[in-house]
């Protein structure tokens, strides 16, 4: 008995890992934008849900897996999101946060009804031909479909851990974000970085988006959801940290697939926001971030 | 305040007295929106408007009273005016709480808003769990139709809309004393620069508790009526984060830190959301209501930042000192 609850707990420990990199992958451009911006994307999850629902129609009217469409997605998202910060953001960079927060909040709204009105309030998911198929390690038994998602989550952030550290456009907005002063005083065109770093963090939401709903079946209503959980894993991972975004990704897939191994769905919620708690209140850097990140 | 402004209150608050008489059903029933907006967000006003620290969670202590207060009634018959300390009593516990290990921990902004959310929605889950509660299948008020009674806050519109009206009045005059006090003047100097408050000696966090304590305390009170005015209450609603967001809006959109905020924020909030429903529901589109509301606030927040009364006070020459 202990063998057989040992081995479910093991399966959904990689259950929990391969969905958590796609949270990841979400949390990353959260933690983008801030890191940079100082700038908390309260229209995250919806631009989540805005990602999974690009995917669906993709694959619901052209046949296209949501992994080709993915990239056609990510560049999207990267032209909306520098035009919403050349648009509508930037004029609030250094304005209080209440008002940042208020004018995300409408972003928000507008967003996540505009897919209400267009599509309606049902579930929509997508069956790929690869929907059952599994890999086998051992004991263990992988979903195709998660390992496809984790893997591609897997590629997108070392692509872009590559772009902050070897490219010199990353490394000019890495300047911006360590010393805003610094780098106008260099001659850094910031108000261009930043309108690139809020396109980077949309392409990352969008392309979580599109693994995501391979995964998952999308509504409007996932999208407050995703918000919370894109804020729970970035600060328990650490604002503005990479690596801490991933790690808070696989934190909090493991603990939402062993909940479910439990039959216990509210325990999931329980324990994210029990740990946020924590981690505000002991190690506000976050469990990965840097001391003065704050 | 000049001899304008005395004017135009008097005016205002002789027709909100009147108004059962002069309104129909459904216009009381907008006011009550309006007044119970106003209310909520002038007890939120102070922790945020006054004292500067950013709350999102207010959901928790306006749930909280609610629910000690419903549950006091239903369980045990003891009526809403012994009850309400009890609940009260709930509110600033849990605003003590949330309070003390924010500030001791010095978070600040965006990192204490997003404490407040987390014990929002972790009493949530909690009461989405407990029995006593009702769990997530709600907690109901009996409902006695065609009853006035006071004592136990069983009755129609007409008491609830009195009821709300006191309630905002007293508010408003509250926040008016507090921001001539002392106090008012150490959370003003708190919210601009808190370490030079801290350094000519003003005690910062003391001060700081007091405002969430309060705010927690006046927003337990709209919990109660609340309960009592809707006989209903579930966790999904009552602690819900859109619930607290929805108490911040008309502060920041009439004008944070002001007395009259709370009040045109939430006359214009209402007046446009009952707008936009009459305006989607001929179109029958589910959410459009909301687009038009969203976009209301992109304007709003793009165009006046600083809220619309601090514009409308010069506009009308009315004075008005902070802003």
């Amino acid at each position: 008995m202990t063998q057989d609850f040992l081995l479910s707990l093991a399966q959904a420990i990689t259950k929990g890992l391969l969905t958590g990199m796609v949270y990841g992958l979400m949390a990353l451009g959260l933690s983008v934008i801030f890191g940079v911006m100082r700038v908390v994307n309260f229209a995250h999850g919806e631009m989540m849900v805005v990602g999974m629902y690009l995917a669906w129609a993709a694959f619901d009217y052209a046949g296209v897996n949501p992994l080709f469409s993915l990239p056609v997605i990510a560049l999207l998202f990267f032209a909306m999101g520098y035009a919403l910060q050349r648009g509508l953001i930037q004029p609030f960079i250094n304005r209080p946060e209440h008002q940042q927060f208020l004018l995300l909040l409408a972003i928000a709204t507008i967003v996540v009804n505009l897919c209400l009105a267009l599509l309606g309030p049902d579930s929509r998911s997508i069956q790929l031909d690869s929907q059952f198929d599994s890999y086998e390690l051992g004991p263990l038994v992988f979903d195709a479909v998660r390992v496809h998602a984790a893997v591609a989550a897997i590629a997108i952030a070392t692509l872009l851990f590559l772009f902050f550290t070897r490219t010199r456009i990353g490394k000019a907005i890495r300047a911006a974000a360590d010393n805003h002063m610094g780098a106008l005083v260099v001659g850094l065109d910031v108000r261009r970085l930043y309108a690139i770093t809020f396109g980077i963090g949309a392409a990352c939401v969008g392309a979580a988006g599109a693994l995501m709903i391979t995964i998952i079946p999308v509504t409007p209503f996932l999208a407050a959801e995703y918000t919370l959980l894109a804020f729970v894993i970035v600060i328990v991972g650490g604002l503005g940290s990479m690596t801490g975004a991933l790690m808070g990704g696989l934190l909090i897939g493991v603990s939402e697939a062993v909940a479910g191994l439990l039959g216990q769905p509210s325990l999931k919620s329980m324990f994210s926001f029990g740990l946020l708690i924590v981690v505000l209140l002991l190690r506000p850097q976050g469990l990965l971030g840097r001391k003065d990140s704050r | 305040m000049n001899v304008r402004a005395v004017a135009g209150l008097s005016i205002l608050l002789a027709l909100l007295l009147a108004a059962p008489l002069l309104l129909g059903g459904y216009w009381l029933s907008v006011l009550i929106l309006v007044l119970y907006f106003a209310y909520v967000g002038q007890a939120w006003n102070i922790m945020m408007g006054f004292a500067g620290q950013l709350s999102l969670g207010h959901a928790l202590y306006a749930g909280l009273g609610g629910y000690v207060a419903a549950g006091l009634y239903t369980h045990y018959g003891i009526g809403p005016w012994m009850g309400v300390f009890a609940a009260v009593g709930a509110a600033v516990a849990a605003g003590a709480i949330v309070g003390y290990l924010g500030f001791r921990f010095s978070l600040a902004g965006v990192y204490f808003a997003l404490l407040t959310i987390a014990f929002g929605e972790f009493t949530r889950i909690g009461f989405d769990n407990w029995d006593w509660a009702g769990g997530s299948g709600g907690m109901f008020l009996k409902v006695e139709r065609g009853v006035s009674d006071l004592a136990n806050l069983r009755g129609g519109t007409v008491m609830f809309y009195y009821v709300i009206l006191a309630m905002a009045a007293g508010a408003f005059l509250l926040c008016r004393y507090l921001l001539e006090s002392r106090l008012g003047r150490y959370w003003l100097a708190i919210r601009e620069d808190a370490e030079a408050a801290q350094a000519v000696g003003v005690p910062v966090l003391w001060c700081k508790m007091l405002a969430v304590t309060l705010s927690a305390a006046l927003t337990a009170l709209a919990g109660v009526w609340n309960a009592f005015y809707y006989n209903n209450l579930f966790p999904e609603t009552a602690f819900a984060v859109g619930r607290s967001i929805e108490m911040t809006l008309s502060p920041i959109i009439g004008g944070l830190g002001t007395l009259f905020g709370p009040f045109v924020g939430a006359v214009v909030l209402t007046g446009l959301g009952e707008l936009f429903t009459d305006l989607s529901d001929q179109f029958h589109v589910s959410g459009l209501k909301q687009i038009f509301y969203g976009l209301a606030l992109l304007i709003i927040v793009m165009y006046r930042p600083a809220g619309i009364w601090p514009w409308i006070a010069t506009r009308l020459g009315f004075e008005e000192k902070r802003k």
